[in-house]
């Protein structure tokens, strides 16, 4: 049985107008998305600003009030924050935000921060509560002299870990990383990726791995979405999305990832133009009427993807007969 | 027209800071020249000096606060020698600069239109017509589709990517011989990314520029730039071309860039880090290899005692001695995966 299961899931956002202040219209951040994340893996959520993957990881968290669908944990929906508190999930799961800095209130010492949880949860005594926050400092490799010291004392990478531990302290199951490395230095990026690894195996942690960066997404991910306009347009492993990508707009993202061998940058430039322009010319075949991605179908029991079906077939055997 | 001739060349620039009195050189004694028809790329992490030597060249510093040394020689003048009025005959003119946050570079009260128009105002004294054709053939050229709605619209109204070509248009309103971008892209989606590098690109081409690239993004190096030039800590410490960066890194910190990229690696190994921490610049080594310290098992006999750059290849330049026997600790042999 999959950790969390995701079905349908809804956000609108209503558009009020008018003399009364109706509500007119709605913006639709997430439009019905369907997905499971098993136990221990790391799920990429994949797509653009604006794509509304952001919305979907707050709301599976529960800081976004979900319009309509369900997110099944242990069998029961806690879109409904009753069942939330009922089955210990606030507990269970935790998130790490982007930037590092605001996400750790300035005014408060390393100890109150990555205690903070602790507090909430476990009601620990004093020295049992000095000890796990002690234990969780070496779990992400920083000093005890970091206890007492103030957010804005570390470098940006510590203090991605610093959140880091913060969301390890309650021996969560499930921890959403919303671009957790997207404000880093490459070297720091490489140091908090590999550490986020670490803990996974060391914990059987999951992870929702919120992302734009298909390189890192590659390098964290055994399964993922990509997410365009509130919907999915394709879900696969990693070997679907990244070596059979089938819906253009995977295409177009895939094609969009700078080149790092010089020596094939022209061929890879004209490669990428030649999608984009693909992709301008062809949004009729592969968005209905209103532009909107079309409902997922399977291409295999693995690999899903945004099309009518028997275009997806055609465009999944030309793929079969150019990979022979 | 375009010549082979450096048009830009600096000279043992160094820019320092006031910290509580004393001076702290935020770059020190850099090198470089700039061609024609060319991209140069400035590469390093945060902290390591790229966007103070853009800065340095376009005169932003408060005299105040900072020291500066060294000759900025651009075709024939030397920028650090002017005064204010001076400066202004050079900036918007024949330099332009291109910001990392098309939103703070903007005036969120002025129409597009008027906010390229400000630069040919002040640089040029073409007619109100001819002002107005101008902005429309530079939106054109940047790629925006319907140059005479843009023009009329404010900067909130305007996507990211749209806001960074109107920043380009205003960069390049009065065909600079230059172009500073830092950072251009890094605030943008990465299909954004892809078409703003060809739209800078393109410009570069047309306007026979030279443009000042600076960037963290290898990526982004890699796909776009000429040569390029890797800083740390306020030092060059390799340049060259972007095949010899590419392929043939030689400085240990480069080739520990490159190893650290998740793009190059297997997605099963872990990513390789740098030991250590970049110095605060009020830490800096004062003498040896600056980057000694992070890589920790190199005896201190490969080191120079005083590091210069040393010519491994035709343009191709490394600072110190320790590249010639370096290895990572955890092979032998090559770093090519």
């Amino acid at each position: 049985m999959s950790l969390i299961e995701i079905h349908d899931l809804k956000v609108h956002y209503p558009i009020r107008s008018g003399f009364w202040n109706r509500v007119t219209d709605s913006v639709k951040a997430v439009d019905g998305i369907s997905f499971n994340i098993e136990a221990g893996e790391t799920y990429g959520l994949v797509g653009e600003s604006g794509s509304g993957k952001s919305t979907t990881g707050k709301s599976v968290v529960g800081l976004e009030k979900v319009t309509s669908g369900q997110i099944i944990y242990q069998g029961q929906d806690i879109t409904r924050p009753a069942t939330r508190r009922r089955l210990h999930y606030n507990q269970d799961v935790q998130m790490i935000f982007q930037d590092s800095l605001s996400s750790l209130n300035p005014r408060k010492r390393i100890e109150d921060i990555i205690a903070e949880p602790l507090r909430n949860f476990d009601h620990l005594s004093k020295d049992d509560e000095k000890l796990r926050v002690l234990q969780l400092l070496d779990i992400v490799g920083l000093d005890a002299d970091a206890l007492y010291k103030y957010p804005h004392q570390f470098s940006g990478g510590q203090r991605q870990r610093i959140g880091v531990a913060r969301a390890v302290a309650t021996n969560p199951k499930l921890i959403i990383a919303d671009e957790p490395v997207s404000a880093l230095d490459l070297s720091v990026q490489a140091q908090v990726l590999n550490f986020m690894k670490q803990i996974q195996q060391e914990f059987g942690i999951s992870y929702l791995f919120i992302s734009h960066d298909l390189g890192v997404v590659r390098h964290m991910c055994n399964n993922i979405a990509i997410m365009h306009k509130g919907r999915l347009v394709e879900l696969g492993t990693r070997e679907d999305i990244y070596h059979h990508p089938l819906h253009l707009y995977t295409k177009r993202l895939l094609a969009a990832i700078p080149e790092t061998n010089v020596n094939q940058r022209v061929a890879h430039r004209a490669t990428r133009q030649a999608v984009e322009r693909a992709y301008q010319d062809q949004q009729t075949r592969y968005y209905d009427a209103d532009g909107a991605p079309f409902p997922l179908v399977a291409v295999s029991p693995t690999h899903f993807v945004a099309l009518p079906a028997d275009f997806a077939k055609s465009l999944a055997h030309a793929e079969e007969e150019v990979q022979a | 027209m375009a010549t082979e001739e450096n048009f830009l060349t600096i000279k043992d620039v160094s820019t320092a800071f006031k910290i509580n009195g004393q001076y702290y050189d935020a770059i020190s004694h850099i090198n470089l020249t700039v061609h024609h028809d060319e991209i140069l790329a400035l590469v390093g992490e945060s902290g390591c000096g790229k966007s103070t030597l853009a800065t340095t060249i376009m005169g932003l510093h408060d005299p105040e606060e900072t020291r500066i040394s060294g000759v900025v020689d651009f075709e024939g003048t030397n920028l650090l020698q002017l005064d204010e009025d001076g400066y202004n005959q050079f900036r918007g003119a024949k330099i332009g600069m291109i910001f990392q946050d098309p939103l703070s570079a903007l005036n969120p009260l002025k129409r597009v239109e008027d906010q390229i128009q400000e630069v040919l105002d002040y640089h040029t004294t073409l007619s109100t017509a001819a002002k107005h054709d101008r902005v429309m053939e530079l939106l054109d050229q940047v790629g925006i589709v319907n140059p005479p709605l843009t023009a009329r619209q404010y900067p909130h109204e305007l996507s990211g990517g749209m806001r960074q070509r109107v920043i380009i248009a205003i960069a390049i309103a009065c065909k600079p011989d230059l172009i500073i971008a830092d950072e251009p892209t890094t605030a943008l989606d990465v299909t954004i990314q892809a078409q703003i590098l060809d739209v800078l690109r393109s410009i570069q081409a047309e306007n026979h520029a030279g443009i000042i690239l600076i960037t963290h993004d290898l990526g982004v190096v890699a796909e776009t730039a000429d040569r390029v030039a890797v800083m740390y800590a306020g030092q060059i410490v390799e340049s060259g071309s972007a095949e010899q960066i590419f392929n043939t890194p030689k400085h240990p910190y480069t080739r520990s860039l490159l190893r650290s990229m998740p793009q190059r690696n297997n997605e099963s190994d872990d990513l390789y880090v740098i030991q250590g921490n970049v110095p605060s610049l009020r830490r800096l080594p004062t003498t040896g290899d600056r980057f000694a310290s992070r890589i920790p098992w190199v005896p201190a006999s490969e080191h120079e005692a005083t590091p210069t750059m040393h010519e491994v290849a035709p343009g191709h330049e490394v600072r110190c001695t320790c590249y010639r026997n370096f290895t990572f600790p955890d092979e032998k042999g090559s770093d090519h995966v």
